[in-house]
């Protein structure tokens, strides 16, 4: 291959004729770039402030919202700002966890957009130095009815598969739901949990002047050049050029990384390491000094390279996947390379610490950048948008969602066309994709609230789950970012756990836009809110803005990835009824609310009015009352109403081990509202008979609105309201339809 | 008796077989990387699952060529125990160990699942305490299961009742005849693409794998007297 040749721009030519704005720089941030170095940089420093600088790895647009987030608590041994958060399990071991979003990358590669994900989450988690125990996802499509949406789905689907199953992660749970609004602009939130003992943290910092900065890992090449900066637009119809920005991925690769990395922390060798995710070798050098206090001079001709002839821009600015750099001890270099050579990774000395505070970068024997780590890590500009509520918003106060849906005839007819929705209908297809028992410590697989992993050696587990209602967010930013954490935390305590901490990953439209600005803020209050309220502080996560496809945005969508902690595992619940006989207990309150739910959804083919209101105080009661009943053995199954109300959970905790249920409801509500309103706070237990009347005292002790309304059992779902039978199925048809809807869709 | 746990670069189901003999067996049981050169020291070897050298080339392809796969043969023709699971068994066949290949999964995609096997073969080391054609819940979890071989091949599997598992009901994979695993003539190598080593406590949704890891062990007392931490 003959050798390229770049011409570089000039200093002179990137400020007169304004270079920096096609890397995405405004005129005011080369001016303080200017300021900052007091003369004109030159082609690869504007490189490296331009994707410093990204709101991908800047925060400039989020950071004074994200402030108001709760960060600290008893447990949080490591708050956002590491590549991952952590937190305390006792018997000093602690779990470290975070969710990315891989978004734009999705929607123009789904493969390999996907997979990368899944690969970024997992090197993050493992360069704390935890090792990762399950992978779970959000993710979000178009309608399923569209051939692009449907190849987008196939595709994710395969990428999060052929990663996490390779290198040997189990895919635990998540979520997948569908809504036009998502259409040209996925939503792929991949998460990773680890597991830790607390002497064995690791931190990304550059300490000690003269240790040796090592890399190692896959060679780089020209992928992925400006991956953050193109995470930090919106996607339009030139986007599909810009496929050479997604990387690929090389799970085999990252499972010698992980293992050799693993094994190099238990050397005591090192006093630092960062995974080389968005911005590769800047921001890993970058933000590692920046951190310690100290600079950074690397040789990038040590650097190893996959192509011939890349410059110093190119090298500092790939993305190419599964590398890490990793600041040594002086003197036991020799014993890191060892370790990496053993696992058959290549690595290489490329630098050394110094305590100038600059990252000095030498290329060919020549110094071809030199700017202060700070100026690149800590100095990006602060913007505080400006915020206003949109029309929608206003105009949704005067809709009253009831008021345009006649009740159905036939409710039994709504239930099974709710269960075929493909948000609600059986996921199997996905998960049965995803190797969810890889380590054989899944105790709850995927298709239950969450799922559960064992910590062998203990009698301890983790559960975990992903959520967030888009629609509800949209309608009500405040109430929606409250309801996802608020749900996650209720999937958690449903299968036995204490919810410990939350990850997000908040899926937005452009800032730009004072509309969406305003419900990135009114959600990110909601949010913290609820965390306050729950106990389950923020330690970690991700902002994805410009999700939009030509200029829509997409439903603000804050995914919460939570984590709980099992303390026995004889507590671990789920959400299947398991004999017949036994009393069905529904907690909590229903009201009329059909405002962003997935009846009104199939009934008027839009969302509109006000989601379903929260109360948190009554949240936590709920919530608390479960666990007590759980952690007392009075529990046989607990479930979640979500998506399509009390009449879809009552059929999902059916359908596990196929066992029916005759349930009698006395409401004022009109009957269909009863069964497919989607207001909060509520779970489905089944009970023993003889424990049926200790829970109800319980919950009335608590304050907790609870009633027996039925007993399980039989091959049928029976339901009457006020004594009238409104559904008599057979439970077969019902589940036929809640497991055939996706594979029918697909073909 | 001690038992050695294979480790490939890429292998990932070996924390599992790990813990499964540690928890069933309960004998010594230690990782041997796949550079190492002698295994005169274990009894049974287990070949374990995930995607060795990341699949590249063709499964098992090139972790056939690993320095202990040598050893491997060596200790199949002094007749000791060799188990390969998924990928195992991917391996055992790239070696020549067992006969026939695998394709792709016939739907093209990975699968993860709980499924019913036949035992069709219990006189084995492995299955001894199996009845023959009972059915058992194991996982399988593989994007390319669907065992093939030819026809011939076929017969004499059949014919020296070398088929040791089928897939009960739905076939996953497509494999010929239902086959979900098969032995040598000699009965001392199996290979299998379910996962018995994910099936051995209740909260795994099934134990049925147990009965397997019981059986090397029953097999190799009645063969070498009681001395099992020998």
């Amino acid at each position: 291959m003959p050798q390229l040749t770049h011409k570089e721009p000039t200093a002179e030519q990137i400020a007169d004729q304004k270079l920096y704005r096609e890397l995405g720089m405004t005129d005011e941030e080369f001016q303080r770039v200017l300021d900052l170095l007091g003369r004109q940089p030159n082609w690869t420093e504007i490189g490296l402030y331009s994707v410093m600088w990204s709101e991908h790895c800047s925060y400039k647009n989020s950071k004074p919202v994200l402030r108001r987030f709760p960060t600290k608590g008893e447990r949080v041994l490591q708050g956002p700002g590491e590549g991952a958060g952590i937190v305390d399990i006792g018997d000093n071991q602690a779990v470290v966890f975070k969710i990315e979003s891989h978004n734009h990358p999705s929607a123009i590669e789904p493969y390999q957009g996907a997979a990368t994900g899944v690969g970024g989450i997992i090197r993050d988690v493992f360069s704390m130095g935890a090792r990762p125990i399950a992978l779970l996802n959000s993710l979000r499509f178009g309608e399923l009815t569209n051939p692009r949406v449907k190849y987008l789905f196939e595709h994710v689907v395969e990428g999060i598969a052929g990663y996490g199953n390779c290198i040997g992660i189990p895919t635990v749970g998540g979520e997948v739901a569908f809504d036009a609004t998502y259409e040209g602009n996925p939503l792929v939130n991949a998460m990773c949990v680890g597991l830790i003992d607390h002497d064995k943290i690791q931190k990304g910092v550059a300490t000690g002047i003269g240790n040796p900065v090592i890399y190692v890992g896959a060679s780089t090449g020209r992928d992925g050049i400006h991956g953050a900066t193109f995470a930090s637009e919106e996607l339009n119809e030139q986007s599909e050029k810009k496929r050479p920005a997604v990387q690929v991925g090389d799970p085999f690769m990252e499972k010698l990384l992980l293992e050799a990395t693993l094994e190099l922390i238990e050397t005591d060798a090192i006093v630092g390491i960062q995974d080389m995710g968005a911005a590769g070798l800047v921001c890993s050098s970058a933000e590692m000094a920046s951190k310690a206090g100290n600079g950074i001079e690397l040789d990038l001709d040590q650097v190893p390279q996959r192509e011939a002839g890349m410059s110093a821009y190119e090298m500092m600015l790939s993305e190419s996947q599964e590398r890490m750099l990793v600041v040594a001890k002086q003197g036991r270099e020799a014993e890191v390379i060892s370790i990496f050579d053993k696992w058959g990774l290549r690595s290489a000395v490329i630098g050394r610490v110094t305590d100038d505070g600059l990252l000095r970068l030498v290329h060919k024997g020549e110094v071809v950048a030199e700017v202060p780590v700070d100026s690149l890590a800590e100095e990006a500009p602060v913007y505080y948008k400006p915020s206003e509520v949109p029309a929608y918003y206003l105009e949704n106060e005067q809709v009253d969602p009831l008021a345009v849906i006649d009740e159905p005839q036939d409710l039994r007819q709504t239930l099974k066309e709710l269960l075929a929705q493909p948000t609600i209908a059986n996921k199997q297809w996905v998960y049965e994709q995803y190797d969810h028992i890889v380590r054989a410590q899944t105790a709850v697989k995927p298709g239950s609230d969450a799922a559960v992993v064992m910590i062998r050696g203990t009698r301890k587990a983790l559960a975990m789950s992903t959520d967030c209602n888009g629609r509800y967010v949209y309608l009500d930013p405040q109430v929606g970012g409250a309801i996802a954490v608020a749900e996650a935390a209720r999937n958690v305590v449903c299968s036995g756990a204490e919810p410990l901490a939350i990850t997000d990953c908040l899926n937005f439209g452009s800032p730009d836009k004072p509309g969406v600005f305003w419900q990135f803020e009114k959600a990110v209050d909601g949010m913290s809110e609820a965390c306050r309220v729950l106990n389950t502080p923020v330690i970690g996560g991700n902002v994805s803005f410009y999700n939009e496809r030509s200029g829509d945005a997409i439903y603000p969508t804050p995914t919460v990835g939570m984590v709980g902690l099992i303390t026995d595992t004889d507590h671990i619940t789920t959400q299947d009824f398991k004999a017949g006989g036994d009393i069905v207990i529904l907690l909590g309150e229903t009201f009329a609310e059909l405002g962003g739910s997935e009846y009104q959804k199939l009934a008027t083919g839009n969302i509109a009015g006000r989601p379903p209101k929260l109360e948190l105080q009554r949240e936590a009661a709920v919530q608390g009352l479960v666990l007590q009943a759980i952690r007392q053995g009075l529990v046989k199954s607990a479930h979640d109403l979500a998506e399509g109300g009390l009449g879809v959970a009552i059929a999902e905790s059916c359908f596990g081990e196929e066992i029916g249920a005759t349930i009698e409801l006395q409401t004022e509500l009109r009957a269909d509202v009863a069964l497919f309103s989607e207001s909060q706070s509520r779970i489905l237990l089944s009970v023993s008979p003889e424990n049926a009347e200790k829970v109800l005292a319980m919950a009335e002790q608590l304050q907790v609105k609870a009633a027996a309304i039925g007993t399980t059992g039989g091959d049928r779902l029976v339901v009457s309201i006020n004594g009238g039978e409104v559904i008599n199925s057979p439970l077969s048809e019902l589940k036929a339809a809640w497991k055939d809807a996706i594979p029918c869709l697909i073909g | 008796m001690k038992v050695a746990v294979i480790v490939f670069p890429g292998s990932n189901a070996d924390l599992e077989m790990f813990n499964a003999v540690e928890d069933i067996m309960q004998v010594p049981v230690e990782y041997v990387w796949h550079s190492e050169t002698d295994l005169a020291a274990y009894d049974v070897i287990l070949l374990p699952g995930g995607f060795s050298y990341g699949d590249y080339l063709r499964c098992g392809a090139v972790a056939r060529f690993s320095p202990v796969m040598e050893q491997v043969a060596k200790a199949a023709d002094a007749g000791k125990l060799i188990l390969g699971v998924c990928n195992g068994f991917q391996i055992l066949l790239e070696t020549g160990l067992l006969p026939g290949a695998m394709l792709r999964n016939r739907s093209l995609k990975y699968r993860c699942k709980m499924v019913p096997l036949r035992v069709e073969n219990n006189q084995t080391p492995f299955t001894a305490d199996y009845a023959e054609n009972e059915i058992i819940q194991i996982p399988i979890a593989h994007g390319e299961g669907n065992y093939y071989c030819d026809q011939e091949t076929l017969a004499r599997l059949k014919a020296n009742k070398q088929i040791v598992f089928t897939y009960e009901g739905e076939n996953p994979n497509g494999s010929i005849e239902n086959i979900a695993g098969i032995c040598n003539e000699r009965r001392n190598v199996l290979g299998m693409m379910p996962h018995p080593e994910r099936a051995v406590h209740q909260w795994m949704s099934s134990d049925d794998g147990k009965r397997l890891f019981s059986s090397i062990l029953k097999t190799w007392r009645e063969q070498n007297g009681a001395a099992i931490n020998a």
